[in-house]
């Protein structure tokens, strides 16, 4: 298991686009180092005939009758948009 | 029985009196209001209220259906159609449901009235509401402490007498853990059992849905009609679903209830150890017979929680991005500053530190020691209840190692709030049941401040655990004791 001195949460934060502060990012440094720490007790329990557990309940391949039903109107979908116009959501430009 | 006196009943008095037609639903929906601007300026358990809304339903109720007139409180994180819906969080203000939840739809059907909205940690994140981003909530019983978390707001609304029942989720005990610090009744159903169909998702693998109530016989009652399998969500259970109230009043002898040598722990609060001692004492003299077992992965538990619960989290939040709906950062000079100030400024710190983790855990390089090997020690986790369920009918254990706490206390060392949920959160881990119920009080600084009592039974084992807690409740008179400033509120 990796050392806790690895977490950079500036780094991390970038992928989670996530603008912290540099105090913040100081703040978390330490907190989260504690419970990465305390999470290497993990280290000691032997998975190597285990199987991962994505969730307890063993469902697979759920499927529905593929068939048209009543939904959102565009109206509804767009009730909460922060910015809309002609019935789309307005979205910050990507380019240039 | 004046209109005054109608909030402190529970729900299967209250539907005594409606289908006697000594009362009617617009009469308790009005009773209730009185009570809540009454009390909840010291509480703080509401985040919004329509009382229009549920008046008009009130008109109409059907009093003759399972919950017919019965008004419900619904946390700020399960979509009602028309009102807010803000999850505690700034970077939902402003939205409003535009449709019902499964459970709403459900709750609806079977006449009850969802008429507000109760606080919450931000994203059901925490375990004493202390993160929402809107209020705090007060402990009834103690209005200095927190009432638990992350259900805190329904917790204290039942113990406060500011609604006849309510629903809550559970993702780590966040129904159970404020059950218990507020003196009332709080139950985990299976995992796929109740439709999270319209909850805003925290942790999908382990959030479920479920009531908080003043009695067990309630509980039963709102699982009655949120119990069942939805076909759209993936992860609902297609299995028949049982009436809950009708194994309640059996009582224990031949139950077999196991006592876990892990979940008795250093650390644990003495006065809860005392409680619990003395219910599982009482629990002996009802019949039942009392077997020592052995959750040897538990000490794991927090830690697979916490690295699993925040990788979900991650993935989950990802969608608040300030173009669908909420919160959105002004004049952003691009797409990235667009998201990186909609999210910076839009969640609280708690929620920011777990999108942190969680994206760190599951990130190129540390995928495999983290996430992986998390979910193989909850396997393991799993195998431990499903050993001790073949041998016992209910676990039994303190929910929460310390009572309620008083506010800033925890706050300052996540490690130290997460901790709270050690013998709450193995439970999600394993997908299986469980109920939190009012066991005795322990006396700090002259508070008397609740114990709660949990019982925990293998997947779909529902009625069983109902009807184990509700044969130790009924002989028992600490579901009656009513928090100091609710009993002199009524007398006044």
């Amino acid at each position: 298991m990796a050392k806790t001195s690895n977490l950079d949460v500036a780094y991390v934060a970038r992928l989670a686009r996530l603008d912290l502060t540099n105090a913040e990012i100081e703040l978390f440094e330490k907190q989260l180092g504690d419970v990465l720490r305390y999470a290497e007790k993990l280290r000691e329990v032997d998975v190597s005939h285990v199987e991962a557990a994505a969730h307890a309940v063993p469902i697979f391949n759920v499927f529905r009758e593929d068939e048209p039903r009543d939904w959102f109107t565009a109206k509804q979908a767009l009730s909460n948009a922060p910015r809309q116009a002609n019935g789309l959501f307005i979205v910050t430009k990507v380019v240039e | 029985m004046t209109g005054k006196d109608l909030p402190a009943l529970n729900i299967a008095d209250l539907q005594f009196l409606l289908r006697r037609r000594q009362v009617s639903p617009r009469e308790v929906l009005d009773a209730l209001q009185a009570r809540i601007e009454d009390v909840d300026g010291e509480i703080n358990a509401y985040l919004s209220l329509d009382f229009e809304a549920a008046a008009k339903e009130a008109e109409k109720a059907n009093i003759d259906l399972p919950l017919g007139g019965v008004p419900i409180a619904i946390k700020d994180i399960i979509n009602v159609a028309g009102q807010p819906c803000t999850c505690a969080s700034k970077i939902l203000h402003g939205y409003r449901a535009p449709y019902d939840a499964t459970v709403i739809r459900k709750l609806r059907a079977a006449g009850a009235i969802p008429f507000g909205k109760t606080n919450m940690d931000e994203f059901a994140m925490g375990s004493s509401t202390e993160n929402s981003a809107i209020k705090l909530t007060h402990n009834p019983w103690d209005l200095s402490r927190v009432p638990g978390g992350s259900s805190g707001g329904s917790a204290a609304a039942i113990a406060a007498d500011e609604a006849f029942g309510a629903l809550g989720t559970d993702t780590g005990g966040s129904i159970r853990q404020p059950a218990a610090l507020s003196g009332v009744v709080g139950f985990k159903p299976t995992y796929g059992r109740v439709s999270r169909f319209g909850v805003v998702a925290f942790a999908s693998s382990l959030d479920q849905v479920g009531p908080v109530t003043k009695i067990v016989r309630d509980s039963a009652l709102i699982m009655n009609a949120i119990a069942g399998h939805d076909p759209q969500e993936t992860t609902s259970l297609n299995q028949p679903v049982p009436d809950y109230t009708a194994g309640l009043g059996t009582d224990l002898r031949g139950v077999q209830l196991g006592l876990a040598k892990e979940y008795l722990i250093e650390g644990t609060d003495p006065q809860i150890k005392a409680a619990i001692n003395a219910a599982v004492k009482h629990m002996t003299s009802l019949g039942a017979e009392i077997i020592d077992v052995s959750l040897p992965h538990t000490d794991y538990a927090t830690a697979v929680y916490y690295i699993l619960a925040t990788a979900e989290a991650s993935a989950n939040l990802a969608r608040f991005d300030g173009v669908r709906c909420g919160y959105r950062a002004e004049n952003p000079k691009d797409l990235l500053d667009h998201y990186g100030r909609t999210r910076e400024e839009g969640f609280g710190p708690e929620v920011k530190r777990r999108i942190i983790l969680g994206t760190y855990v599951l990130s190129s390089g540390y995928y495999d020691a983290y996430y992986l090997r998390a979910q193989k020690v909850r396997e393991l986790i799993r195998q431990d209840f499903a050993k001790v369920f073949e041998k016992v009918d209910a676990l039994i254990s303190p929910t929460s190692p310390m009572p309620a706490f008083k506010f800033g206390e925890r706050t300052a060392n996540p490690l130290q709030m997460y901790l709270a949920d050690i013998f709450t959160s193995p439970a999600n881990l394993a997908g299986i049941c469980g109920i939190s119920v009012p066991c005795g009080f322990a006396d700090v600084d002259g508070h008397r401040l609740p114990v709660g009592l949990q019982l925990l039974g293998k997947a779909l084992d529902e009625a069983r655990i109902l009807q184990i807690a509700y044969a130790y409740e009924q002989s028992t008179e600490w579901h009656k004791v009513r928090p100091p400033m609710a009993a002199a509120m009524h007398k006044a």
